[in-house]
């Protein structure tokens, strides 16, 4: 039954148009409930009153709600975002540079978190009720507890302060990546080896687990090639959902570390009150998650033969 | 066993079960030497947050002789570029946290539990919308939620305590929305029904109370997450205003002196650090002590 996989696929993507237009629509209303002259605010304090005035006019600021929400959502589509209050570049270039670093950031937190989460919440399961188990999830405990910003900084001090191995913040090379992506993996790595424990824990009750066991199979061979099979399986949707905490810790890790990412962009925006920046940042952070989300229910259903899509 | 004795053995067991299903869940909670220590930390914290005016000085008394003092018996936790004592400033900070975060999750709760009632309830278009709109919040990751929010509404108490609630809205509509689905199936809701009930009445003698656990288990744990959010605006200088002793706002202004002095950003995180471990502890020891079944899957 492999027929209805490519209805699924699309039912899911046209299910996703929906939730990406509710984002345009809300960031569009939220930037209009700030009191104030919305064009002034766009303009920023430095413009002029006639700047002022061609960007009211402009931007069709005079025109009725629905007509403004159609035209900024024909822009966005079309990747205009708008200048910067502040610089006067255009927001989408300044997206672009900064999104290189972040992804960069992400990807590597991600990768790193299900490489150590696994393998702990694997130890964990093997390992179950003895001192192994116990240290694991007292530090997955600490990973889901200890505030990523100040992670971050108890890291900076003693690798890059005390001991000097690697740079305290910046970027540019490999090395000043180490820290940022430790830092920020410490939430998910968390939760991924939580999940994998739990999940593994579960599967190794299966009667199928039994029946490999009883076939002689020794107890290693039985996690690794039968048990954690099944068990990835909701790994795979946290791992998904973890991307918006993740996405969240980017923009304190990118603070701390002074990494050059949309996340510490956003912030100096916000500062700045630059508005049409910070608008554009949010589209793209929520666009970010939606489809990471979607992927993963998609990868979802190819790990899994045992869903039904319909 | 006579229908007569099985009647009053079930009596007897309604009654009695009713108090020491309590007891046996606090039993259980305390039994629990993980959750114990949490409740302990939590105690002592609180505590001390509520008891701070009678411990400490005043929090924002400046003295330029003992500015970026090490610790030490004077100071035991140091002082800050102005001179501030940072164990009074910490100990105050917990006010202002507990407050946030507290006031967060209540906001948060009375928003959330009468949509997500309505909509498990109501079913049909409202749930539809409803959940649409849950689905719209949850586009946006919680932080960022929050942070987009305080860009709209500008810092101060007042403004992270709406951003994080609104950020945590979502949790709760859809945790009592999915109790309610379950619960308006039962077959005594049923019963209730044809005894003449009417809606409010079952929505607010039984529905409710069913959601209650779930709820309580989901505070907890929300408490830690809303302090930690706070936390995180006010260390990007976002949240609460300085001078008030917010431990993340503290956390951030610390960063600037952290090359030569370690104490200001490090005892204002482990504060957080230390309140959000044992909410979480808390948090998870109460799912396991009141929803058995629940706990014995994690």
């Amino acid at each position: 039954m492999r027929a209805p996989l490519g209805r699924y696929v699309v039912r899911r993507l046209l299910y996703a148009l929906p939730t990406l237009l509710g984002v345009t629509l809300a960031v569009f209303l939220l930037v209009r409930l700030i009191p104030g002259d919305p064009a002034r605010l766009i303009a920023g304090l430095l413009a002029s009153d006639d700047e002022v005035q061609r960007l009211r006019v402009e931007l069709g600021l005079d025109r009725p709600m629905p007509e403004q929400y159609a035209r900024f959502l024909a822009s966005v589509l079309a990747g205009n975002f708008g200048l910067s209050a502040v610089t006067r570049t255009p927001v989408i270039e300044e997206i672009g540079i900064r999104m290189r670093a972040t992804l960069t950031l992400a990807v590597t937190s991600t990768a790193l978190a299900v490489a150590a989460g696994l393998s702990a919440g694997v130890l964990a399961a093997a390992y179950h009720n003895t001192a192994v188990d116990y240290a694991v999830m007292m530090a997955a405990l600490g990973g889901v507890s200890v505030p990523v910003f100040w992670l971050g900084i108890m890291l900076m001090l003693l690798f890059a302060v005390h001991l000097h191995w690697v740079p305290a913040g910046g970027s540019g090379t490999p090395a000043h990546l180490i820290l940022p992506a430790v830092t920020l993996a410490a939430f998910s790595t968390a939760i991924v080896a939580r999940m994998t424990r739990g999940s593994l824990l579960e599967t190794l009750n299966l009667d199928f687990v039994r029946t490999a066991r009883a076939k002689g199979i020794g107890e290693g061979a039985v996690i690794i090639r039968h048990a954690l099979r099944n068990a990835l399986i909701p790994v795979v949707t946290v791992v998904g959902l973890q991307f918006g905490t993740l996405l969240g810790g980017a923009v304190l890790t990118e603070t701390t570390f002074a990494w050059p990412g949309l996340g510490r962009l956003l912030v100096s925006a916000i500062t700045a009150r630059d508005y049409p920046v910070i608008q554009g940042i949010v589209i793209v952070f929520a666009a970010m998650f939606v489809v990471v989300n979607l992927v993963t229910d998609l990868l979802y259903v190819a790990v899994d033969p045992r869903i039904r899509y319909g | 066993m006579s229908p007569s004795t099985r009647a009053s053995d079930t009596d007897k067991g309604v009654r009695s079960t009713i108090p020491s299903a309590g007891r046996s869940a606090w039993d259980r909670l305390r039994r629990r030497r993980t959750a114990a220590a949490g409740l302990v930390v939590l105690g002592m914290l609180l505590a001390s947050s509520l008891a701070a005016p009678l411990l400490m000085g005043d929090p924002d008394a400046v003295d330029f002789a003992a500015v970026l003092q090490s610790p030490s018996p004077a100071h035991p936790l140091g002082t800050d570029q102005l001179g501030r004592d940072l164990l009074t400033r910490v100990i105050y900070g917990g006010r202002i946290s507990f407050l946030i975060g507290a006031l967060a999750v209540l906001l948060a709760l009375a928003a959330g539990i009468p949509v997500g009632v309505i909509s498990g309830y109501a079913g049909g278009t409202v749930d539809l919308l409803v959940q649409r709109g849950v689905d719209l919040l949850l586009a946006f990751p919680g932080f960022l939620l929050a942070l987009t929010l305080i860009a709209v509404l500008g810092v101060g108490v007042t403004n992270v305590v709406v951003s994080v609630a609104v950020a945590a809205i979502p949790v709760y509509v859809r945790l009592v929305r999915g109790a309610t689905l379950v619960i308006r199936e039962q077959t005594y809701i049923e019963a209730a029904r044809a005894l003449g009930a009417g809606d409010r009445a079952i929505i607010l003698r039984h529905v409710l109370p069913n959601c209650l656990t779930p709820v309580i288990v989901q505070s907890t744990l929300q408490l830690g997450a809303a302090i930690l959010t706070a936390a995180g605006l006010g260390f990007l200088g976002l949240g609460v205003r300085p001078p008030t002793p917010e431990w993340g706002t503290m956390l951030g202004e610390g960063q600037t002196y952290l090359l030569s002095y370690w104490f200001i950003a490090t005892f204002p995180g482990l504060a957080i650090f230390l309140v959000v471990m044992a909410f979480n502890l808390v948090g998870d020891g109460l799912r396991d002590a009141l929803d058995p079944r629940a706990g014995a899957r994690g």
